[in-house]
């Protein structure tokens, strides 16, 4: 970073070190192309900086930038693999700014989400001449997005695979989350499902444990789900999590569920995002749905002004392909301000986008029929918020009430009844044209005189609420307000 | 047993009013509505029988329901549900599918469980009602 004494005038190509607004990463007149990669950046820059030139500075050292001249640039067409910042937008009551960056599309390897990233995050975050950094949002241009397979099979397949239609699916994640020998652990399985849920989940760290080694699980969950497809008629999965130490492990255990008959599996965003990309591509050669665990994501989304928002992520997830992946409840124990909660989702489940501030979504995107990927809601959610959940989240989602299956005071089975007989008569008012967000409560109650189930879930968790201020909420309403 | 395929296999079983209801919101958003029936629910089973042609032009839920009853006088005995299916790109496939009609019995299925090596097992599950017919013959 050029330090004030070094910046006088000098000759682009004089050894030393020039800004890098003057050595073309910042171009206001630039004009992105169709093709380019589109990022926009919070920053907070030092106070001896200007925005201007640490935007720049951004852009420089995500794309061909050293902190020097060189002049091996002068090999090379440079101002094409420049990345140019085109853009610096202060946010109204801050010491924040919003760089907006154009990236040529060869500046990046053909359906590589690690070298995307590499590009794009691997190099900036922890620049001394800023005080923060967080990558907002980027436009992935169908030329570049055209290179990747994205979900192995998508929301369209997944429930022509399924034969459910016209609902929320419904999951839970087996509790406790760790100790259970592999008898028990199917034991809720098959409780849970032929109770009225579609699916049962592993968590992000059921692996393979002293307590229940993986083999030993998935063969207990295979015979729960088989029971219960057979008292149901209904097609029904546990998400084995095939999450392991090494590819070649993966490889095993999911091929071991698949030979099972498993509809599905699962794994750990924290495999990576090259594991996921072979996993999607696996689940896709194997006819086996694919659902991803954000497992440690809040390290790096949940504040506001470092790291990377999370609706980077569900597009960089929505190339390397999952079918599912956990995108937010809204109204559960984890953080989702609304309107972000529905920009993560219209930005897995729409084909194009328009920009959004409200929704925190900073540019328009076009999918080019990239297959959709279900959201799944977890995290604190009960029957008795069934009509906020269908209106923050729509029809195409997975609801997965863990506790609030599990934790049912007449059982495992009667708190999944509980779960569906809500959600199927809240779809029922829904499409009667009932003003369901407000009458909620009344038709939850209704549906309750008859389903003793439901009955006893509301009684014990209606009034639960996680009530918390959201760390991160879009600057929209501030900024469209002054 | 019961069978609870379908978006609405939770809530009691449907009356007319209630299918009506449901009827006019799939023509509402324009989806075409279609009528299949089975004597075999397997889980599986993704082709029931057809009740005519997808009703394209319909937009009356009074003409759907009239044919509801009349499927359901030439089959009482089995399983019908109502279909709603949306031709928007990218959607292209159904989007809403409930009964509307189920045999007086039942029959559920068996679940066979073959053994192999390393305490795997095969499953497969059969409709019983299909068995006891294939018997009949």
């Amino acid at each position: 970073m050029a330090t004030s004494s070094t910046s006088a005038k000098k000759s682009r190509w004089a050894a030393g070190v020039t800004p890098y607004a003057e050595m073309g990463y910042y171009n206001p007149d630039y004009e992105p192309k169709a093709t380019d990669i589109l990022c926009a950046f919070r920053l907070v820059p030092q106070e001896t900086v200007e925005p201007i030139e640490a935007a720049a500075a951004v852009a420089g050292e995500s794309s061909t930038a050293t902190w020097t001249v060189v002049w091996t640039d002068r090999l090379t067409p440079h101002e094409n693999y420049q990345a140019k910042c085109y853009r610096v937008d202060p946010v109204p009551g801050s010491n924040q700014y919003i760089a907006y960056i154009a990236y040529d599309l060869d500046l990046f390897e053909e359906g590589s989400v690690a070298n995307l990233t590499s590009s794009i995050i691997g190099n900036v975050f922890g620049f001394k001449a800023l005080k923060s950094l967080r990558l907002e949002d980027m436009r992935i241009p169908p030329h570049y997005s055209k290179t990747f397979q994205g979900a192995p099979h998508g929301i369209v397949m997944e429930r022509e695979y399924l034969n459910k239609f016209g609902r929320p699916l419904l999951g839970a994640t087996v509790k406790p989350k760790l100790g259970l020998s592999a008898k028990n652990y199917g034991r809720v399985v098959y409780e849970a499902l032929r109770g009225g849920l579609d699916f049962t989940k592993d968590d992000e760290n059921i692996n393979s444990q002293p307590f229940m080694r993986w083999r030993d699980r998935y063969l207990f969950c295979m015979e729960a789900v088989n029971r219960a497809m057979a008292a149901s008629g209904e097609v029904k999965g546990h998400y084995l999590n095939v999450t392991a130490g090494t590819m070649e492990d993966m490889y095993e255990r999911a091929d071991f569920a698949k030979q099972l008959g498993s509809v599905i599996v699962m794994v750990d965003l924290t495999i990576g995002y090259t594991a996921i990309q072979s996993m999607s591509h696996w689940a896709r050669r194997n006819g086996v749905i694919l659902h991803l665990h954000r497992a440690g994501h809040g390290t790096y989304t949940r504040q506001k002004t470092h790291g990377v928002n999370f609706r980077v992520i569900a597009k960089w997830m929505r190339l390397a392909g999952v079918d599912h992946i956990h995108a937010g409840t809204v109204v559960g124990k984890l953080e989702g301000d609304p309107n972000a909660v529905r920009g993560y989702y219209n930005t897995l489940r729409e084909n194009t986008l328009e920009a959004d501030p409200s929704q925190g979504l900073y540019f328009e995107q076009d999918w080019a029929s990239l297959p959709a990927v279900m959201p799944v809601a977890s995290g604190g959610i009960h029957a008795g918020q069934m009509h906020q959940l269908l209106h923050y989240l729509g029809e195409d989602v997975v609801l997965q009430f863990g506790g609030g299956t599990i934790g049912h005071p007449d059982g495992i089975a009667q708190g999944a009844t509980a779960n569906r007989v809500a959600v199927e008569t809240m779809i029922q008012a829904r499409n009667d044209g009932r003003d369901y967000l407000n009458e909620g409560p009344e038709i939850l109650d209704a549906a309750a005189r008859w389903s003793p189930e439901l009955r006893k879930a509301l009684d014990v968790w209606r009034d639960v609420t996680f009530n918390f201020e959201s760390t991160d909420v879009p600057d929209a309403v501030a900024t469209l307000t002054v | 047993m019961r069978v609870t395929q379908g978006t609405f296999s939770y809530l009691p079983d449907f009356g007319d009013d209630e299918i009506a209801g449901q009827i006019r919101y799939c023509m509402a958003n324009g989806w075409a509505v279609s009528i299949e029936h089975t004597d075999d629910p397997h889980p599986r089973n993704s082709y029931w029988e057809m009740w005519g042609l997808p009703m394209f032009d319909v937009i009356d839920p009074e003409i759907a329901m009239t044919e509801v009853r009349t499927c359901r006088r030439a089959f009482p005995n089995r399983y019908i549900k109502v279909i709603g299916y949306d031709r928007k790109k990218g959607r292209q496939t159904t989007m809403l599918s409930f009964m509307v009609n189920r045999p007086k019995e039942e029959a559920g299925f068996e679940l066979e469980r073959t053994e192999g090596p390393d305490r795997q097992v095969r499953y497969t599950i059969r409709s019983r009602r299909m068995a006891a017919a294939a018997q009949e013959f």
